[in-house]
């Protein structure tokens, strides 16, 4: 026991301080933030340096288009020709073409850009003329506005699941489906990494000979579990930095957000499309408020841990055949197709978390720690979870003892073209250390 | 008393016989050369001591004690194919290995700082093993086989790479070891580099051992009653003799191996040719292990 935790102790701390660890894990915060908050920073303050010139041949919309802090439209008296060419010296991001046209049958609008203008915008427009338009259709056929703005109605559905004690909890499959995704997707990208991790520092071991001398000190095993317990290990400090990290990112980010969107608030005030956002928002606390983080959070160690354990043995078992990373290919997908089915199979799961499919595919050891992590932000049973964790539980130490059985032979093999055959030989070779 | 006791092991891999029923009794503080030529079983059977492989049958005792894995920390082990982590700092990997050996890691700095120093390698203690020459590598290698103080040493091709400076350093050190009481075993196909260090050997073909015990007395078992002399003059053959080579040599003396036709003590024979010859030399001549290697061999297929 003790030598085991002298080799986890090597495998963890050679790795932690590797100038790549600690360059990853200041960096994925960052990238993680910037992957969630940079688009919509961006949306947001792009649009104060937007100016539009504005051609109105129909001489009706002098005042459709007025500036504001986000954009800011210019009316121009000029033929068309001649404003398309000022356009670029005017450091407009576009031209607005309004023809004379016929009520009854609009078209012929225009919008000249320097560069691709995003969809907001371009609605934004649209809208707009839309709205003046409908106003001249309403007054033409004389009918009230105020009364057809009374039959405007704009309503949300909210989910609220039932749990088995009868309590009434309020959720959002859209929480759980984030949730659900993030998860699963983290877990797979942890254990391939983490499982190509143990498998190369298996070769490492293998190529630089050292093998031998350390194998006349501790048994195969010992060796391949200090290995694969110390990079579970590594990955545990990652994700744990990670989380802390992401959270002050996330904190101080928001910080600046927040402000912005107040401001943002009080000048859209009078427009009321933006009056339902608060309530959307507010729903989606509320969502997030009924997931039971705890359970998500503690499965997903528990599924992090499992998921890895069966997967790296294996991965270990690879590289204990292998000379090379290119003599390991040829094993790598075979085993890590599960993983690959499990990350196309989300969506269906993800149509119905409660099926048949899913329930399956979250008891299978091999495609449980993904699939799980996305049925549990949608509540599973508690027989469900247990049965799916004992499950996984004898799902790892049967990859450990296959795997075992083909490190004690394969590490000391060198320059043996390795098949599955051969792999199933050494697997077979009775002499147990 | 007997360091460690090899009965009757055997190991099959799946496509030949390595080891065929192999019984060897290696004396405390001997140099004990395991010698053969590639594949012959050598290295299976030093695997088999480390329990690095498990073997088909028999048994090994250190001093009467059946070996097992806290046993096995008393061996210290060079293995022919050796490397160390290229990455990782010399100190530490020293300090690691050694606390696999079972060294608590205080009393680990404390000797490898001294082996360091005795190597004139000190200054390397944080530097990477990659940044290292070979020669320092090898150095390295050597104090993580010794600094846990094995009771036996086995040294799997210990030469081969070394440079003659580092090989004779070394080998100074193995006979310092014995000399504070290791046992030591070599292995080698290369049967001159190491005969003339080695008190006790094996000799090992095709998975049997074919000869072992003191070198002496296997040196003694193979005289054929040859003598060489150098000599001005004509030889003729005796009754007495028979000449089997005769060549001259660079200082245009004769030279000439000749064998005796019955048991005679050597101040007979030299009577007998200095009444013919002028007699410039005369030794016995002792086979080496290679020649007695050979003959073994081909006397036996």
């Amino acid at each position: 026991m003790n030598k085991i935790n002298i080799i986890i102790a090597r495998e963890f701390l050679t790795r932690v301080r590797k100038k790549s660890f600690i360059i990853a894990s200041l960096l994925g915060p960052i990238i993680m933030g910037a992957v969630l908050f940079l688009p919509a920073y961006f949306a947001m303050n792009s649009q104060g340096s937007k100016s539009f010139v504005v051609i109105d041949e129909s001489e009706q919309m002098g005042t459709l288009f007025v500036s504001d802090e986000d954009i800011e439209y210019r009316y121009v008296i000029m033929s068309l020709e001649e404003a398309k060419r000022d356009l670029r010296e005017n450091d407009a991001d576009g031209l607005i073409y309004i023809p004379a046209f016929n009520v009854e049958d609009p078209k012929g609008f225009i919008l000249y850009a320097t560069s691709n203008q995003s969809l907001s915008t371009i609605s934004d427009i649209e809208r707009k003329i839309d709205n003046y338009i409908e106003e001249i259709r309403l007054e033409a056929s004389g009918l009230d506005k105020a009364i057809i703005d009374s039959f405007k109605v704009n309503i949300e559905v909210s989910t609220i699941n039932l749990s088995e004690t009868g309590a009434e909890q309020e959720s959002s499959s859209g929480a759980a489906t984030v949730i659900g995704y993030i998860a699963s997707f983290l877990i797979y990208m942890f254990v391939f990494i983490y499982g190509a991790m143990c498998m190369r520092g298996v070769i490492e071991e293998k190529n630089s000979r050292i093998v031998e001398v350390i194998l006349s000190s501790v048994k195969p095993f010992e060796l391949m579990m200090g290995k694969v317990i110390g990079i579970a290990m590594v990955g545990l400090t990652q994700f744990v930095l990670w989380i802390l990290l992401t959270g002050a990112v996330t904190m101080g980010v928001s910080a600046v957000m927040v402000s912005d969107g107040a401001e943002m608030a009080q000048v859209a005030a009078g427009d009321n499309t933006i009056q339902m956002e608060p309530t959307l928002i507010e729903n989606a606390f509320s969502a997030l408020g009924a997931v039971n983080f705890p359970l998500v959070i503690g499965a997903f160690l528990f599924y992090f841990i499992g998921g890895y354990l069966l997967y790296g043995a294996l991965f270990a078992a690879i590289g204990s055949a292998s000379d090379s990373d290119a003599d390991a290919q040829q094993f790598i997908f075979p085993v890590t197709a599960p993983l690959i089915v499990s990350i196309i199979s989300l969506s269906i799961v993800l149509e119905d978390p409660h099926g048949s499919i899913a329930f399956w595919m979250s008891i299978i050891p091999f495609t449980s720690p993904i699939i799980m992590m996305m049925r549990i932000p949608f509540g599973v049973a508690p027989w469900e979870l247990i049965l799916s964790m004992s499950m996984l539980i004898l799902g790892f130490l049967f990859t450990l003892w296959i795997a075992g059985r083909i490190y004690r032979v394969g590490i000391l093999m060198h320059g043996t073209k390795v098949n599955w055959k051969i792999l199933a030989k050494w697997f077979m070779t009775s002499d147990e250390m | 008393m007997d360091l460690l006791n090899i009965e009757n092991i055997s190991k099959a891999y799946s496509a030949h016989q390595a080891l065929s029923a192999i019984n060897l009794i290696i004396p405390e503080q001997s140099i004990f050369g395991l010698l053969g030529p590639n594949g012959a079983g050598k290295t299976t059977l030093i695997r088999i001591i480390n329990r690095i492989i498990q073997q088909d049958s028999g048994r090994v005792f250190l001093r009467g004690q059946e070996m097992d894995h806290e046993l096995v920390r008393k061996i210290g082990y060079l293995p022919e194919e050796r490397g160390l982590y290229k990455k990782m700092k010399v100190g530490e990997q020293l300090v690691y290995l050694a606390q696999l050996k079972g060294l608590p890691r205080v009393e680990a700095v404390k000797r490898i700082k001294q082996w360091l120093e005795k190597l004139a390698l000190q200054d390397w203690w944080n530097k990477n093993v990659e940044d290292l020459s070979k020669g320092m590598a090898q150095k390295v290698q050597f104090i993580a086989t010794v600094v846990h103080e094995p009771t036996l040493l086995i040294l799997d091709e210990p030469f081969s790479g070394f440079d003659p400076i580092n090989a004779d350093l070394i080998k100074n050190e193995i006979l310092e070891l014995r000399d504070r009481g290791a046992t030591i075993i070599f292995s080698t196909h290369r049967m001159e580099s190491v005969e003339e260090l080695c008190d006790h050997i094996a000799l090992f073909n095709q998975s049997q051992k074919i000869l072992d015990g003191p070198k002496r007395k296997i040196k003694e078992q193979h005289k054929k009653g040859l003598y060489q002399i150098t000599f001005k003059g004509t030889l003729e053959a005796k009754e007495a003799f028979s000449v089997q080579q005769l060549t001259t040599n660079e200082e245009g003396l004769q030279q000439a191996v000749l064998k005796f036709n019955e048991e005679a003590k050597p101040n007979d024979l030299i009577q007998l040719l200095i009444k013919e010859v002028e007699l410039y030399s005369f030794a016995e001549k002792i086979p080496t292990i290679n020649e007695i290697f050979i003959s073994k061999v081909t006397t036996e297929s």
